[in-house]
């Protein structure tokens, strides 16, 4: 079981949100905050592993990854974790944004995989194995770290494991963790403020008036 | 009068408000305006929405971007602290092995209960819902009729601020004039839907939910309220001018630091303590009712949860607000000679008939909305629903009673779903992810469970928690009338989704799988239901025990049928009515 973490934790599932993530709804990035309750009682700790995040943690401060409990990647993990989230996440105005690792999305992934619950320690093995598997594939195919390849050759094994074109039975191991490295790192990207903008999310801003939908929009829907 | 610490209780109050919801709150309430001294005791800790409220921030700057976890279920800035469906040292249990028996117990230890994160969704029931046995020969009738209730629930509803439209609907009452605020507009979504299932005869009318869509009519309100108490009224008044009008921006769930929705800590709390009538007791958790000689309550026996000590309180009246469940617990073991069984338990039904609402649901995606031109979606939770529509097809149906659809649509703030199943990577994923983003929607059925005897609660003969206080043990059954209700509403979302062209996630396989868990929906009420018969009820039409007429039960306890339409406008009506009875009691020495 995947929890899918808080949109606007207003009566969120979870559970279903991922009953149709994997099925019919595929690729459809759909916000749980659209169902009613939560089905799941959410993310279950793992007694000793660490400082939770408690039943009754400051909610109105910042935190960042590490505040909690401490980050686990090696130095080598996470310089294949930068190249491969800059990957998959470039900037689209390369002059003006930055790259997603300057968001740090990599220490979010650290945070999620080091963090003392058990979805996330289910994720660990995955992400990190997975990080080790694509520099020993760098080397392999081209004698060097994967944050040594130029695009095309980044590319070349990217290609080979991210589903796109059906996956050749001796990467279907790497599907897997590509998978879940792309989730976690669109997960990372698009909840910062610069990720937000990215995709066209233009809430959370008090205005006086709910305005309701724009001309346009209803014109897009054939309601205008 | 104040919050206040153990050192400064009085020897005796007029009344002992237990729990701090939208029971507890409503009874501090109406009880404090009109003169009451009341203590107030909440087994969480202190809470104050207007500093402690996370309102801007977002998952960027949130442990694991938010996710949910078991001490924080609704994710990490939900405002409920200290609650959950685990509550560490509070355990319960379930009679059966068998999980289809179990209920999830959904329990805030918090000042203001759980009226800091509920949905705001504030519904009254109709006639009908007062006397479903009448209708159909299913579970009880009310003592009471949707005409002895109205007068109430206009008055909450100017109290807390509900925002709706009245549409003259079958069984869906208009509220007067004036008393409603105005609706937010429908998202471009909310109207798709609207469009396109007019033709299947399913209306989509503005919702109602107590959010501020104006700042109250602090003018003409308290009046209306309050008449002939102008100490009420100017306190009132006064509070009403420090709530802000929702912004439209932030997650109703969080609470609210503007007080713009309604939260007991926001909008009951605040004029009560105002009053100088009230003292609020934390971290207190209620153990048992004392009786006197005479049979009456005399009081409460709580916990004090910092030193684990046990204290006693006196008062003239007990009211019980601390949530169905948690007020049967208090009863049952409230056992004296007079009252081996607990407390007010003559009839042998405190505990008996709980109910749930009946949760179905179904998300999807709509290509429909991919390129949607971009604008503000956010704001004040949903703004559109459906009322139940086929009252007069009951019998064609095949189970009783009926459900309203709540929906959710638009752009909302990116979560850790954004992007999560896109293909590829790099600019063509970016660009996918762009095209679905704000593309999904999910449908929720909120459906009436009629009341069974096998859907209980009891002492556990051997569980205690960690103050040696025996725990709730739970009984559930469904009846073949919500799980056919359940199955239903899967396959109207299902219809739904084909009229709009949307893409359906996946069907339930079967009937079982079609219904939420018991205790999701946290809708929890019945336990000590009202009735015109005191051997088959434990509280009359008054919320006053049969047994111990100065006992009130205040919260959901005394519901004696669930309608689909959520209860907390329900709670807050009873207990407004029950309080001001409580109060002419009180006066004419009945008591």
């Amino acid at each position: 079981m995947e929890p899918i973490p808080s949109e606007s934790p207003n009566r969120i599932d979870r559970r279903a949100a991922i009953k149709w993530m994997g099925a019919v709804v595929a690729a459809a990035a759909v916000s749980d905050q659209l169902l009613g309750a939560p089905k799941e009682p959410g993310a279950k700790a793992i007694p000793g592993a660490g400082k939770l995040i408690g039943t009754d943690p400051v909610l109105n401060k910042t935190y960042t990854p590490g505040e909690l409990w401490p980050l686990t990647l090696t130095p080598a993990q996470r310089i294949a974790a930068v190249a491969l989230i800059d990957l998959i996440l470039p900037p689209d105005n390369p002059s003006s944004d930055k790259l997603a690792s300057q968001l740090g999305v990599q220490d979010f992934v650290d945070e999620w995989i080091s963090a003392p619950y058990e979805n996330c320690a289910a994720d660990k093995p995955i992400i990190t194995s997975g990080l080790d598997w694509i520099d020993a594939e760098a080397g392999r195919r081209f004698q060097k770290k994967f944050t040594e390849l130029d695009e095309s050759q980044k590319c070349k094994i990217a290609d080979d494991i991210c589903g796109k074109t059906p996956v050749k039975k001796e990467f279907k191991g790497q599907q897997n963790f590509f998978s879940r490295f792309r989730s976690l790192a669109a997960g990372g990207y698009y909840t910062t403020p610069q990720g937000m903008k990215d995709v066209g999310y233009v809430g959370n801003v008090p205005s006086v008036d709910f305005a309701g939908p724009t001309p346009e929009a209803l014109k897009h829907l054939g309601l205008a | 009068m104040a919050i206040i610490s153990e050192k400064d209780l009085q020897p005796i109050y007029d009344v002992i408000v237990v729990g701090s919801g939208a029971g507890g709150g409503q009874s501090a309430y109406t009880l404090t305006m009109n003169g009451v001294k009341v203590l107030m005791l909440e087994a969480g800790r202190n809470y104050d929405p207007v500093t402690e409220t996370p309102m801007f921030q977002i998952p960027s700057q949130m442990p694991l971007r938010g996710m949910s976890t078991r001490e924080k279920p609704f994710g990490f800035t939900d405002a409920t602290v200290d609650g959950g469906w685990e509550v560490p040292n509070e355990p319960y249990t379930q009679a059966s092995a068998d999980p289809k028996t179990h209920f999830k117990w959904w329990r805030p230890r918090m000042l203001g209960g759980r009226t800091n994160h509920w949905g705001r969704i504030s519904l009254r029931n109709g006639p009908y819902d007062f006397k479903p046995y009448s209708r159909d020969g299913l579970g009880f009738d009310w003592p009471i009729s949707y005409e002895d209730v109205a007068p109430y629930y206009d008055k909450v509803e100017m109290l807390v601020g509900v925002y709706g439209s009245n549409e003259g609907l079958e069984n869906t009452p208009d509220s007067p004039n004036g008393t409603l605020l105005p609706p937010p507009k429908a998202r471009a979504g909310e109207l798709f839907v609207k469009k396109h299932v007019a033709k299947h005869g399913l209306p989509v009318i503005p919702i109602h939910r107590a959010v501020l869509s104006t700042r109250q009519d602090h003018v003409n309100f308290p009046a209306r309220l309050h008449p002939n108490n102008p100490k009420a009224q100017k306190i009132i008044a006064k509070a009403m001018q420090e709530r802000a009008a929702c912004f439209w921006a932030t997650d109703c769930g969080r609470g609210c630091a503007i007080k713009a929705n309604y939260q007991s800590t926001t909008v009951h709390l605040p004029p009560a303590l105002a009053t100088g009538n009230l003292d609020i007791l934390c971290n207190a958790h209620a153990r048992e009712v004392t009786v006197g000689a005479d049979g009456k309550a005399t009081g409460i026996i709580y916990i004090d949860k910092v030193t684990g000590q046990e204290r006693a309180v006196k008062a003239r009246a007990v009211v019980l607000a601390a949530s169905s469940g948690e007020t049967a617990r208090i009863m049952l073991n409230s056992k004296s000679n007079r009252f081996p069984n607990g407390i007010a338990n003559g009839s042998g039904l405190v505990g008996k008939y709980i109910m749930d609402t009946v949760g179905g649901r179904l998300g999807g995606s709509v290509p429909a909305f991919e390129n949607l031109p971009v604008h503000n979606e956010e704001g004040a939770g949903t703004h559109v629903y459906i009322p139940w529509w086929l009252y007069k097809d009951a019998s064609k149906l095949g189970f009783a009673r009926g459900y309203h659809i709540e929906f959710g649509t638009g752009r909302r703030m990116p979560g850790m779903g954004t992007g999560g199943a896109s293909p590829g990577y790099g600019k063509s994923y970016k660009e996918e992810v762009r095209l679905k983003y704000g593309t999904g929607m999910g449908f929720s059925g909120r459906g009436e469970m009629i009341p069974n005897k096998d859907s209980f609660c009891e002492l556990d003969p051997t569980t205690k928690d960690k103050w040696g206080i025996p725990v709730l043990r739970f009984n559930w059954k469904w009846s073949d009338h919500e799980l056919k209700q359940a199955v239903h509403m899967e396959q109207t979302f299902h219809m739904i989704f084909e009229a709009i062209g949307g893409k359906p996630g996946k069907m339930s396989k079967n009937k079982e799988d079609a219904i939420e868990a018991p205790g999701s929906i946290i809708h929890e009420v019945g336990g000590g239901i009202m009735g015109a018969d005191k051997a088959k009820s434990v509280t009359n039409q008054w919320n006053q025990c049969w047994d111990v007429p100065n006992l009130l039960l205040n919260d959901g306890s005394a519901f004696c049928s669930n309608a689909d339409k959520n209860p907390t406008l329900t709670i807050m009506a009873l207990a407004w009515r029950a309080s001001d009875h409580l109060v002419e009691e009180m006066r004419k020495g009945n008591l």
